[in-house]
């Protein structure tokens, strides 16, 4: 057996933490982790948040990020170990032997400087290549990378090219010097999914065809099905499970995989649609100071009790249908009823009901809470204000809004930074029920949650909204959701209702083209999907 | 709260705690009255005069603990009123943006065109210099200072979504300032306060000295200088000691409101 070009051993990370009120101390963060990448293969790390995913990744850059510290173990590339190595010698690994992709391009890139500068600084600058054969090397992996105008691309500056090809760019920045091993650390994860599936075969083509050796950390298995030789699932710091592929998909042995694996099992019965709570019609808007409509003629139903799914990629207009609804944004046409009354166009002007029946939980519930707020007032404050609740009664009615969140006992006094991101989603639908609105607006609301915690959320709205007859309009760009709980959709495309109905008339088939598309590019767990997608599409993503 | 506090904090708040304390019981620890002649004129320190006495005879002492009364009391008075001026009235500008926040804001940028030194000069000259109307004028002057800090903080803090929250929940104005933002901007707001604490005994100070400020038989620490400023050419020192008094009471005060800071930005989900 080869020796193989990444050999991990034992690694422990430590990191200091520094909490308030208490002196600063260290923890560790990844307890002894071991495992190897042979040249050529790719090894997916996956993981929810804080596995410490990320981190592993960079420490095989000898890098730790903030103050994060390689407190143990052996780190070997090409049979060097780099965390006994001087920093001299770390410097020419890095960039030259070992490369790395982030998530944001749009955040990596330097903005004033154009993209072939950026892409071909590493391997002129470690010596590698002379400039011209660097950029001859640059625009062979733009083309490679199915970049348009790969001759002149490099001429661009940042903000001129599309977030899918601003990533694929930067994946030409990191195979640019010919590296041994590249670290992609959720290269797809900003990008829509009809992005994703382009960006994602792009990456995958590279690896293959410049046959160089990958770390791919993302926490969306389904993904890193598609690019993987070999997959270690990752818990606290610690490993879970390492397989090939093909066994951690179909034959998980550990309870955590199976879980990973089997996730989004909601079943929802689709109900059939009644006399509407809120009936969107004919809907246009523009925003302030602009000259294009945002949102087209739109016009949906939502018949009390359930749920309708509006889903699309980021620029169609979903979240801003939800401002219209809203009245933070008065459209320029249309009318909206809600519960029988013409819902004013502008916020200020509607009453107190109308706030009260309407409410809305949004994508970051860190940003939605006060921080300076306990949970006990951020519930409370709702049943103060429409309902009069004071003292003891006040105090019951927040527990029990707890208790239905399955929080229970002892939260009230907490603030939200002491809550898990899952809490503080839940806090934030808490804060929605407690004012006993007839309709919930859900903006994104799993996004930014790991897909166990979205999970756990989905299935309490589901159960909420059986017990408390409330109905949600949920904007989402993922589609596994929207099968999940939704019983109407509407597709929308760049500011249109592109396709509407129940459920089951929008998921059934034929389909319009650009439902297709966004149907089709939802990532499956399962082994040459990627390759079965591309070869059906009816239609280019907007990505190219 | 008061463990773990650091020795810079322990050192401003000893310093600030003992002037803070002789300008409250002024009247009980001044071994002499206020304006009464005791002794020849510049008299060095003594057992019976601790700092001597001056120009007129009277204890110095005694007139640097008055002074510190008068000194004192309308720092604090005035730096009350520019905060709750200026932190109120730039809240409701950042939140009501528009024209509202374009006319309050080009008024500013009015009166912050014109020196306030020189402003508040023109102001008394013409109505009489009392305690009342220094705190207004001074307090008002600076407020605007105040404001374009409240402000700048709260435009930030009102495109949150916890703020557009309440806005949704139909939450009047009064509860978006005080409970929504009023909260999270009070870190830059007490830092700054100490900072403007201290120009305010910078500009009280200066007013006396330039003699259009406390009018004696008041004493006030500016008005100490002013009155022993002759001294300085006989190699008297008597001017010397409300700078001194001045310098520390300054550090000492921004000692504690660095600790503040720190403190309240490590609090729980504070802003950094």
């Amino acid at each position: 057996m080869t020796t193989p070009l990444l050999k991990v051993r034992g690694l422990k990370i430590g990191a200091t933490v520094y909490p308030p009120g208490e002196k600063p101390h260290d923890i560790e963060i990844v307890h002894g982790v071991d495992f190897d990448v042979e040249a050529g293969k790719v090894l997916g790390l996956i993981g929810e948040s804080g596995a410490g995913k990320s981190t592993i990744g960079l420490a095989s850059m000898a890098y730790g990020r903030g103050g994060v510290k390689l407190t143990a173990g052996s780190v070997e590339v090409n049979g060097r170990d780099v965390l006994k190595a001087p920093l001299k010698d770390i410097r020419k690994l890095r960039g030259a032997e070992v490369t790395y992709v982030s998530q944001s391009a749009a955040a990596s890139f330097n903005p004033a400087k154009q993209i072939m500068e950026q892409v071909i600084e590493a391997s002129v600058g470690q010596g590698k290549f002379s400039k011209a054969k660097a950029q001859a090397r640059a625009v062979e992996l733009f083309t490679k990378l199915g970049l348009p105008d790969p001759d002149t691309i490099g001429n661009r500056y940042p903000h001129q090219v599309s977030g899918g090809q601003l990533q694929r760019c930067m994946t030409a920045l990191a195979l640019c010097p010919e590296p041994d091993l590249v670290v992609f650390d959720e290269p797809t994860t900003a990008l829509d999914v009809t992005t994703q599936i382009d960006v994602l075969k792009a990456i995958k083509d590279a690896i293959r065809d410049t046959g160089v050796a990958a770390l791919y950390i993302t926490h969306d298995l389904a993904v890193v099905a598609q690019v993987s030789d070999h997959i270690m699932v990752l818990r606290h710091g610690e490993k879970v499970e390492y397989g090939t592929t093909d066994q951690i998909i179909n034959t998980p042995q550990e309870e955590y995989t199976k879980a990973l694996v089997s996730v989004r099992s909601i079943e929802h019965e689709e109900k059939q649609p009644t006399e509407p709570v809120l009936r969107v019609e004919n809907i246009t808007a523009r925003y302030k100071g602009t000259n294009f409509d945002v949102l087209h003629d739109v016009s949906v139903d939502i018949s009390p009790g359930q749920t309708l799914a509006v889903v699309g990629e980021s620029g169609s207009g979903k979240s801003t249908l939800a401002r219209v609804i809203t009245g933070l944004l008065p459209p320029t046409a249309g009318k909206i009823t809600f519960a029988g009354r013409t819902l004013s166009p502008d916020l200020p002007s509607r009453s107190i009901e109308d706030m009260r029946e309407l409410q809305m939980i949004y994508q970051m519930a860190d940003t939605a809470m006060n921080p300076r707020q306990t949970v006990g007032t951020i519930i409370g404050r709702p049943l103060e204000f429409y309902f009069g609740l004071k003292g003891a009664e006040k105090q019951k009615r927040i527990q029990e809004l707890l208790d239905e969140i399955e929080l229970g006992q002892g939260f009230q006094d907490r603030y939200p930074a002491e809550l898990s991101g899952g809490q503080k989603q839940r806090v934030c639908i808490a804060r929605a029920l407690a004012a006993k609105p007839k309709l919930i607006i859900c903006d994104e609301v799993t996004s930014a949650l790991d897909p166990l915690v979205a999970d756990g959320i989905l299935k309490l709205l589901l159960d909420l909204q059986r017990i408390e007859d409330v109905a949600y309009l949920f904007i989402t760009h993922d589609l596994a959701t929207v099968r999940a709980i939704s019983d109407s959709i509407a597709v929308m495309y760049q500011g249109k209702v592109q396709r509407y109905g129940t459920k089951s008339e929008v998921l059934t088939p034929p389909f319009d083209d650009y439902t297709d598309l966004l149907l089709s590019s939802v990532p499956e767990m399962k082994l040459g999907w990627l390759e079965d997608v591309i070869a059906n599409r009816k239609m280019e993503s907007a990505g190219n | 709260m008061l463990k773990n506090i650091p020795l810079s904090a322990a050192i401003g708040l000893l310093i600030t705690g003992t002037y803070f304390l002789a300008a409250l019981f002024a009247p009980l620890i001044a071994p002499y009255g206020m304006a009464e002649t005791v002794g020849d004129v510049w008299e060095p320190s003594s057992a019976a005069h601790w700092l001597g006495t001056d120009q007129i005879g009277r204890d110095l002492l005694t007139r640097m603990i008055f002074g510190g009364q008068t000194t004192i009391f309308i720092a604090t008075a005035a730096t009350i009123l520019s905060f709750t001026t200026g932190s109120v009235l730039g809240f409701l500008a950042a939140v009501s943006g528009g024209w509202v926040d374009q006319v309050m804001s080009r008024l500013v940028d009015l009166f912050m065109s014109i020196p306030s030194l020189i402003l508040a000069l023109v102001i008394l000259s013409s109505i009489e210099a009392t305690v009342l109307t220094l705190i207004v004028i001074m307090g008002l002057l600076d407020s605007t200072r105040v404001y374009r800090l409240a402000r700048a903080v709260a435009v930030d803090i009102s495109v949150m979504d916890y703020v557009e929250a309440a806005r949704l929940r139909g939450e009047k104005l009064g509860w978006i300032i005080f409970r929504e933002i009023l909260p999270n901007a009070l870190s830059p707001l007490v830092a700054e306060m100490g900072l403007r604490f201290i120009f305010m005994v910078l500009f009280i100070s200066t007013l006396s000295f330039l003699g259009i400020g406390v009018q004696p038989p008041l004493a006030d620490w500016g008005g100490i200088v002013k009155e022993n400023k002759e001294g300085i050419n006989f190699g008297i020192g008597a001017a010397l000691y409300p700078a001194v008094a001045i310098a520390t009471l300054a550090i000492s005060v921004n000692l504690i409101a660095d600790w503040i800071l720190n403190r309240t930005t490590s609090l729980k989900g504070g802003r950094g």
